[in-house]
């Protein structure tokens, strides 16, 4: 089963709308709430990290019997250094989004903390992929 | 111990999501980075905080939390205060600061 989510860049009204329906989904599918709960933490995440640095982004997840996909896909200024983004406590988000508690460098390391497997590639000047999968 | 008895034991405002006053609550997290609650809070827990936008109720949410209490006298903002009350989240208000809103949290919860 597929379904995916439209990520909108910048507006932080909307941010974790795409998350909250991906887990009324997994709750509709009976997936472990466990599972849910991690799974949650690191969409979140992900969809944050699309809100406060890209321009535009889609949540694609996909569901089968033994894991769960999902993939983020943003059009934005790409990570130059991805290991360096890893790092707890490193982030580049601006003074705004820090006020509102955002941009503490926790979201990759929550985000790895939270899945089985992790992905990231990205392009500076075009976008980033994070994909990520959970094991049911 | 529910939310209501929070409310009436530690005489909070009640700003929004009043539907939500009969949730349990088993314990409370400080913080207002939203990635440290989404990383480490756990279900049931109130989530005292002064950060008083719309996404503290999308996080609450994800996270199941079972109320948000704002310290020192703030408001939600509208947006915050509307979303949790379709979400039915209690949005409950102290004039204590953190620290001693949630000592009298922690020992409230610790004597039942």
């Amino acid at each position: 089963m597929q379904f995916e989510y439209e990520i909108e860049g910048g507006n932080f009204s909307r941010a974790g709308y795409a998350s909250s329906e991906v887990k009324k989904k997994l709750r509709q599918l009976n997936v472990d709430l466990k599972i849910i709960k991690r799974v949650v933490v690191a969409l979140y995440e992900a969809e944050v990290n699309v809100v406060a640095h890209a321009w535009s982004g889609i949540m694609r997840v996909d569901i089968d019997r033994g894991r769960i996909s999902l993939e983020i896909d943003d059009e934005g200024p790409g990570i130059p250094d991805i290991d360096k983004a890893m790092e707890e406590g490193f982030s580049t988000a601006s003074p705004e989004v820090r006020e509102m508690g955002f941009g503490a460098g926790m979201g990759l390391p929550n985000i790895k903390k939270n899945v089985d497997k992790l992905n990231i590639t990205s392009e500076v000047g075009k976008g980033t992929k994070v994909v990520m999968v959970t094991y049911l | 111990m529910t939310v209501r008895d929070l409310v009436n034991e530690l005489g909070l405002k009640v700003f929004s999501g009043e539907k939500g006053l009969d949730r349990q609550v088993n314990g409370g997290y400080v913080s207002d980075l939203l990635s440290d609650v989404m990383g480490n809070a756990g279900e049931g827990m109130v989530w005292i905080t002064l950060q008083t936008h719309r996404n503290v109720t999308a996080v609450a949410s994800l996270k199941d939390l079972s109320a948000v209490l704002l310290v020192k006298g703030l408001k939600p903002d509208e947006d915050m205060a509307q979303q949790a009350g379709e979400e039915g989240l209690p949005v409950l208000g102290t004039d204590l600061q953190a620290f001693e809103i949630a000592g009298k949290l922690y020992s409230l919860l610790n004597l039942t």
